[in-house]
């Protein structure tokens, strides 16, 4: 019993000490050969100063988690259709395949002081800059997802002359639906990132802001702490894709552990599973 | 029933070279035969089935179905492939039933059908379970009811037990034989089992490999039903023995020669 405990417990456990164990680490050998607190802080400071600044950081943190998720909405909702479309129409793809990898290969941070330019401080060029780096994953996951349908699949749709809408409804897009949510986990990451990129290009309000600010004025433990805070938000909106992708393809994940190998028996681990069985 | 008057078809290659998978194929199959297809890879056997099914038009020659040309794909057929893919977020039920929501039709009135036929094929109690759940041999069996379901006279099967391991690949093919004793179709049988072929049809049709011509039209001289000790039958053996040297005779010769 307590063996299973272990087992599932493992891969959260795991982890967390090992960050445990890199912040104490941390913590002392910066007290041992005193680093100057200003350029990297203790860890034990950054908690207490994230805990004092705790209603102005929540204030900045919502900024940019609505900038997020206003870019990340956006891309999906322009990269999916757009994937379908790529799919569907070699003449499209053709055409607008070679521009997306353009955009896709220029820097966004270099496009970012020019969008700020277009759009304003505000935040309409933080959520255009979130869309512009999440979209491409997107499309690119998505029309994968949709061209790896099996051609038998295709061929018995056409055979029972269903139409083509039927078959992606019934076939294509569900059969897609893990690439769709692969495209998606690197995109929300991706969107803290290009919401992030924004605010330090030019913002009043935000986590981004908030780091360059405190680093303008040597309050690194308020820098760290709002980089805390994106981490846990970049962490947080990624497992809430993978939460959502449980819940819309649970057959996914399903086949996936069917296929895991499970690991190998000791004689003496076989010997206690019989000695418990009786 | 099934005819094919002087099929030839022919593809073009990336490159803009014409590929003659198919060339001047003409073959009569009857209400209810049992009709297998041998020859080496190549040979255009896949591309026949997709002929007769209407996915594939001929470049020349037609085919016609109890004499209407086909010209586009139709329901009266099932298709089995040799891999089940079946949907892996649909029970084995919601996976049979697939063809009727493809086709438009009501699934609740089918459903009764589906579950027999899903018991005919020895799946009882699988139901509700999830193609991940089963087995290689059992999801190409839910594949076959899929097929079945809404009943259609012809079904055209491509090596659908391919990638079985041997004794399951044996057990499915007497199994398939048994459906078909109780739910009489047209069957068109693509394989590359020269034994297989032998102990399913009532006729074996050996091709050549590219272009893909007939080389033979061989009556099976067994009594039905079949049953695995056949094969040691003197019959089963001249068959096999001469599908083979019809196979192997256009390998022997030297590979100038074949291209001529």
């Amino acid at each position: 019993m307590l063996a299973a405990l272990e087992r599932r417990l493992r891969p959260v456990l795991l982890p967390t000490g090992v960050l445990l164990g890199t912040l104490v680490v941390w913590e002392i050998a910066w007290r041992i050969f005193n680093v100057p607190r200003f350029v990297v802080p203790l860890p034990s400071g950054i908690l207490a100063e994230t805990w004092a600044w705790r209603g102005y950081l929540l204030t900045h943190s919502w900024v940019t988690l609505y900038e997020t998720l206003a870019g990340f909405a956006l891309s999906i909702a322009v990269g999916t259709p757009l994937a379908v479309m790529l799919v569907y129409s070699p003449v499209l793809r053709s055409a607008l395949y070679p521009l997306l990898v353009v955009t896709q290969a220029v820097p966004k941070v270099a496009i970012a002081p020019v969008l700020l330019l277009l759009l304003g401080a505000g935040e309409v060029s933080k959520v255009v800059i979130a869309f512009l780096v999440a979209f491409f994953p997107i499309v690119v996951n998505t029309a994968t997802g949709l061209a790896a349908t099996p051609p038998e699949l295709l061929d018995l749709s056409r055979s029972y002359r269903a139409s083509r809408l039927k078959t992606f409804i019934k076939v294509r897009f569900p059969m897609a639906l893990p690439f769709f949510f692969s495209g998606l986990k690197v995109a929300v990451t991706l969107s803290v990132i290009g919401a992030v990129v924004g605010e330090f290009v030019g913002s009043d309000k935000g986590l981004g802001y908030v780091i360059v600010s405190a680093t303008s004025y040597w309050k690194s433990n308020l820098a760290f702490a709002a980089m805390l805070l994106l981490s846990v938000m970049a962490v947080g909106l990624f497992g809430l894709v993978e939460l959502v992708e449980r819940l819309v393809c649970p057959w996914y994940a399903l086949a996936r552990e069917q296929q895991e190998v499970v690991e190998e028996l000791s004689v003496k681990d076989l010997e206690k599973i019989r000695a418990a069985a009786g | 029933m099934i005819e094919l008057a002087s099929i030839t078809k022919t593809y073009r290659s990336r490159q803009g070279d014409p590929i003659h998978a198919i060339e001047d194929v003409s073959l009569a199959i009857k209400e209810k035969e049992f009709v297998s297809l041998v020859g080496p890879s190549g040979c255009g056997k896949s591309t026949l089935l997709k002929l007769v099914a209407g996915l594939v038009t001929p470049t020349r020659g037609v085919v016609r179905i109890r004499g209407t040309e086909v010209r586009e794909p139709f329901p009266d057929v099932g298709i089995v492939f040799q891999s089940a893919v079946l949907l892996p977020w649909r029970t084995v039920l919601d996976n049979v039933l697939f063809s009727i929501e493809m086709l438009g039709l009501r699934a609740d009135s089918h459903r009764d059908r589906a579950l027999s036929l899903i018991e005919l094929a020895g799946l009882a109690g699988f139901e509700r379970k999830y193609p991940w759940e089963l087995s290689g041999g059992m999801q190409q069996r839910v594949a076959i009811c899929r097929a079945l379901v809404h009943d259609p006279s012809i079904l055209l099967m491509d090596e659908p037990f391919g990638a079985l391991d041997a004794m399951t690949r044996e057990e499915m093919g007497l199994e398939l034989l048994r459906l078909w004793e109780e739910r009489r179709k047209t069957i068109l049988f693509v394989t590359h089992s020269i034994p297989e072929a032998i102990l399913l049809s009532d006729r074996v049709v050996v091709m050549t490999p590219r272009p893909g011509r007939l080389a033979r039209v061989l009556d099976v001289q067994l009594p039905r039903p079949r049953t695995v000790e056949m094969e040691f039958d003197a019959r089963f053996k001249d068959h096999s023995d001469e599908i083979r040297r019809l196979i192997f005779a256009r390998r022997q010769e030297p590979a100038h020669a074949r291209r001529a």
